[in-house]
């Protein structure tokens, strides 16, 4: 939070209440176009315009001042200190399974702070445990803040962190780890943490809301119930998304961070599942195996691999699409680029000749669907095999997001294109498959 | 009752909601859904701790912390933005538009640029756990009787979803009316009569009609009254609908008031001290085992117990009715209904009775070591309920020692009320920082002001210039639901007299004889009018159409005139029932000559009355006798 006494103020407005001394919270008496108004000065957001004034009056209510030369404002009265008596600890049971909580960003728990309508987050054990006090009846937690982060910000720098600090608590004992994540790019740190940490002793679960936790409503404090539950309990060993199975409160689905997908701009259940089923559930306070295919919790010597490539691209398809926007990646000294094909792999033929200039310039060229579900096949249609024919790679049932990340990762392990190809066409943790699995209406 | 010494005090906040074409914050259209729902889903809220209400909140933490809300919803009225799995839309600028004119018709001061806020709201009602609400202006009076009220402000917020059932542990709501936009007015607590009250909020809710674009109907007009006495406490009544029982609705609240400060008094000379009201609960079930009462036998057949709590210092007290209908028993029923989710309880003022004898009475009092001066409390249910309905008898009974709890009441159709909730602490308010603040510039107010609404006496003195409507007749429609259909139909050219009265009489005769009138659209009632004006039915049978529409809301007026056989006869069907009716009343006509028509006239009316104009048959007829005579 900023330091500034009169957050979002600027111009005339700004120098008028700072000519009445008044700071953030302060009871303010003003008088503007003969009307009387009395409450406490509000912060602005800095993106709105700077001529209003925003007062909370007594009722709870915030309005809106315009001022101009003439307002009259007159502090009557200092902002009260924000008061919170943290309720006090629950009592942590003896002998639970430890969780380690490592935050990115975003906020794990919140509370309203009614001074200034501001939301403070919670920001250690301590504060996470006051406010999602159940936590203790279920895990010995510990939370610790590794990034403060907006989703879209983090990239493979990030991965290689998270990935770092996840082992180092996996080897200090912990039993399950969760990560707390922006929901926007949560796929794809899933996915890299997928490759960056592989043979798994214990549980990696992303956790994350759809709803702002300061709201009732919020689907944050269900998700880390259930995630940390789940880290804890649950008898499988992978990297996982936990979010909402659906609308209702009612379940939360563990979905392999490398076959899952943020779906949806909003909704609790914007995570689904990509060519597989998930792993598990949590429901009624329990966790039920939905897949038999998983990695079991193991006593087992995780390895950290946490180095990643970074001229790596993801590039849309589109009708009329330019060549020159392939040849810019390959002109830039790209190593490799997923190509989100139509259908099972198609893309204009006007491309091509990019494509085939593309191994000639040793720069890696995988085919993914822009269909997201299903699986590529370049052997159905004749434009299919020119693509191979050119050297391209088919992904098989790995969607884009996880095909660019498990690139980048390979590209941080070795140098070898052949190495490259051949690490991209195996499977290591769970990203590729050989059978489809019908899913119902998505699959 | 003497209010003036009584120190009664009430203001009101009127919510009415707003006839727009969307909802407040999304595209939905303002319906309320009367099929089946489409489908369900369910929800938990977590309040923070520190956002509940002042008394007991570990208590109503945990009673809260276990309810499950099920939602109901239709795709047609329903989208993500009620399921609180979208964020909101910008404010609705109809309903802002609306609110404005109401602000400005009582002289209210807009504010500058409107904040949404969130209040926190956490019994379900609301999706995301609050209800968005907005000041847009502060200030303002009016006039009501005489006398000048004034009002605090004025507020826009979206309406709540409504309460289908409550089950045990289970809530559930249908979605459709959340987000249908709302005005809601708060007037300075300035009134000190029940007439008052229903002065200001019958004068309120005709300002608003003036607007023309209110939603009418069952609901969509309630009043919270907020009543203190003298010694007493603020009382918040929610959810008056009918504005008739608002002078009941605060007459009792007074009295109750009145009478729980005079219980006070009494426990106070009796000596009773909050340490003495212990919350010794004693499992009585062995007392009962051989008892005749069918509620105790249930309990105790499903695995339940019966409790018994001692009341020092509470025997006739428990038993005293507050006001019609209620005693202080009613009140700690309620109060264990809350908190132990049972189902009632029994206190010895009201026993011997539901077939619990007097030895069991005298067992009871004898178990629990009862002097005389002393109630006893039992409740039969699972042992949890009983434990945590009876601590909640206790805590009540020790809130009587200081008077009257603060707390909030709905109100019953009777004109009493009942306990809801502690009342909150300070409301709970934060920003919405989803939606954007909305300005009112200054050219906005003066492009609104430019088109204001008349005020209802403007109208009315126009009304029976420009209508020629009798005073009675202008001020019914005026103050009816109906009245831009009826400046609609008039402007057609329908008769004013005729539409004020069906519109106002024939209706409101209809809704007393149980004809959900509500549910006729504007369009039905036009079509039934057009009926009349294109000559293909009488005036006469207008009630009976809208009857038949109101029951048949999937019916069209052509289709219920045809069922009613209300249509016209054609003027060669009615030439041939005249010419037989002439001819069977020939003998009259040869004695009285054209003094016949009156018979003849009533004759011919009972066989087609409704089906033919008068003016027509008497012509007719007039002819055929004529003829006759030759």
């Amino acid at each position: 939070m900023s330091e500034d006494k009169l957050t979002g103020y600027r111009g005339q407005l700004r120098k008028a209440l700072t000519a009445a001394g008044v700071d953030i919270g302060d009871k303010l008496e003003v008088v503007v176009n003969n009307q009387q108004y009395r409450g406490s000065l509000m912060p602005r957001v800095e993106t709105f315009d700077d001529w209003h004034l925003i007062l909370k009056m007594v009722s709870g209510y915030n309005v809106g001042l315009a001022y101009n030369e003439a307002m009259v404002i007159n502090k009557v009265g200092t902002a009260p200190k924000p008061e919170f008596k943290q309720p006090p600890l629950p009592k942590a049971e003896e002998g639970l399974p430890k969780v380690s909580i490592i935050s990115t960003g975003g906020t794990i728990a919140s509370r309203v702070d009614y001074v200034t309508g501001g939301v403070v987050s919670a920001m250690t054990s301590r504060d996470l445990l006051a406010i999602v006090p159940e936590l203790v009846e279920v895990a010995d937690v510990d939370a610790d803040i590794l990034y403060s982060v907006f989703s879209e910000d983090i990239g493979h720098k990030h991965w290689e962190g998270m990935a770092k600090r996840a082992y180092d608590k996996i080897k200090a004992g912990a039993d399950g780890i969760i990560f707390t994540h922006g929901t926007d790019t949560m796929g794809y740190s899933a996915a890299a943490m997928s490759f960056a940490i592989q043979n798994l002793p214990v549980p990696v679960i992303f956790v994350g809301s759809q709803r702002s936790s300061d709201r009732p409503s919020s689907d944050n404090a269900t998700n880390l119930m259930g995630g940390v539950y789940t880290a804890a309990h649950a008898p499988f060993a992978e990297v996982c998304v936990g979010l909402h199975e659906n609308t209702s409160d009612e379940s939360i689905s563990y979905i392999r961070g490398t076959k899952v997908r943020k779906c949806h701009t909003s909704t609790r259940y914007a995570f689904q599942p990509v060519n597989a089923f998930p792993i598990a559930r949590y429901k009624d306070g329990g966790v039920e195996m939905i897949n038999p295919d998983y990695l079991p919790r193991r006593d087992a010597e995780p390895k950290l691999l946490n180095k990643f490539g970074d001229k790596v691209a993801l590039v849309k398809f589109h009708p009329d699409m330019d060549p020159r926007l392939l040849e810019y990646y390959i002109d830039d000294g790209y190593k490799g680029m997923i190509i989100e094909a139509t259908g099972l792999g198609q893309v204009n033929q006007t491309l091509w000749p990019a494509v085939e200039r593309a191994r000639k310039d040793g720069v890696f060229v995988g085919i993914v669907s822009q269909c997201i579900w299903g699986r590529v096949n370049l052997n159905v249609y004749s434009h299919g095999r020119e693509l191979i024919d050119r050297g391209a790679v088919p992904m098989e049932d790995m969607h884009g997001e996880t095909a660019f990340v498990k690139l980048k990762w390979c590209m941080g392990q070795t140098d070898d294109l052949d190495e490259v190809k051949k690490l991209m066409l195996t499977n290591l943790v769970g990203e590729l498959n050989s059978r489809t699995p019908y899913l119902g209406r998505m699959g | 009752m003497d209010y003036k010494k009584l120190g009664l005090t009430v203001g009101i906040e009127i919510h009415q909601e707003l006839d727009t074409e969307h909802k407040l914050f999304c595209s939905c259209p303002p319906k309320i859904n009367k099929d089946e729902h489409d489908y369900t889903f369910t929800r938990k809220l977590r309040p923070a701790q520190s956002e509940l209400g002042e008394i007991d909140p570990a208590a109503l933490f945990e009673f809260l912390k276990g309810k499950r809300i099920i939602y109901q919803a239709n795709y047609d009225s329903c989208c993500l933005v009620e399921m609180d799995e979208e964020p909101p839309g910008p404010m609705d600028a109809e309903a802002l538009d609306i609110g404005l004119q109401f602000s400005l018709l009582t002289k209210g001061a807009p504010v500058d640029e409107v904040q949404i806020m969130r209040k926190t709201v956490v019994d379900g009602s609301n999706t995301g756990g609050f209800q968005r609400t907005s000041v847009i202006s502060l200030g303002g009076e009016l006039v009501a009787v005489g006398k000048t009220y004034h009002i605090e402000q004025v507020a826009i917020e979206e309406d709540a979803a409504r309460k289908v059932e409550e089950d045990g542990d289970t809530i559930t709501y249908r979605l459709d009316r959340l987000g249908i936009p709302l005005i809601e007015i708060t007037t300075a607590p300035e009134m000190h009569t029940p007439k008052q009250v229903y002065d200001v909020a019958a004068r309120i809710g005709s300002i608003l009609r003036a607007t023309g674009r209110v939603r009418r109907g069952l609901g969509t007009i309630r009043q919270d009254i907020n009543v203190s006495i003298m010694n007493g406490a603020i009382i918040e009544v929610k959810g008056a609908q009918d504005l008739g029982m608002i002078e009941t609705i605060v007459e009792y609240e007074a009295q109750r008031q009145a009478t729980l400060v005079e219980i006070a008094e009494i426990l106070n000379k009796r000596g009773v001290k909050a340490e003495m009201l212990r919350k010794d609960l004693q499992d009585v079930s062995e007392l009962f085992k051989d008892t005749e009462s069918r509620i105790l036998v249930n309990a105790l057949k499903k695995g339940g117990k019966v409790y018994a709590v001692k009341l020092k210092g509470f025997n006739g007290l428990t038993g005293m009715e507050l006001c019609p209908n209620r005693r202080l028993g009613t009140e700690m029923s309620d109060h264990a209904k809350f908190m132990g989710g049972v189902r009632g309880i029994f206190h010895t003022d009201e026993l011997p009775g539901y077939k619990i004898t007097e030895a069991e009475v005298e067992a009871l009092r004898k178990a629990v070591k009862a002097d005389a001066d002393d109630a006893v409390v039992i409740v039969a249910d699972m042992e949890e309920k009983c434990k945590a309905a009876l601590i909640a008898v206790v805590d009540r009974a020790r809130q009587a020692l200081d008077g009257v709890p603060a707390e909030t009441r709905s109100a019953n159709p009777d004109g009493t009320t009942r306990f809801t909730r502690p009342r909150p602490g300070a409301a709970r308010m934060y920003p919405e920082t989803d939606v954007k603040p909305v300005q009112i510039t200054p050219e906005m107010i003066k492009e609104i002001k430019g088109r204001l609404p008349e005020m209802p006496e403007a109208k009315l003195a126009r009304y029976q210039k420009e209508y020629s409507l009798n005073e009675k007749l202008a001020t019914q429609i005026i103050d009816s639901d109906y009245l831009s259909l009826f400046e609609k139909l008039a402007a057609e050219g329908v008769s004013t007299t005729l539409l004020a009265v069906t519109l106002t009489e024939d209706l409101t005769k209809l809704r007393r004889d149980g004809v959900s009138v509500e549910e006729l659209t504007d369009e039905a009632i036009t079509d039934v009018f057009m009926m009349v004006e294109s000559g293909n039915t009488v005036k006469e049978s207008i009630p009976e159409l809208l009857q038949y529409l109101a029951d048949h809301l999937e019916s069209s007026a052509e289709e219920a005139l045809d069922k009613l056989g209300l249509a016209m006869i054609s003027e060669d069907q009615l030439k041939a029932i005249i010419e037989e009716v002439v001819n069977n009343g020939m003998d009259l006509v040869k004695e009285r000559g054209m003094g016949s028509m009156g018979p003849l006239m009533g004759a011919t009316m009972s066989k087609v009355r409704g089906k033919a104009q008068p003016q027509v048959v008497q012509k007719l007829l007039q002819a055929a006798i004529k003829a006759r005579l030759g």
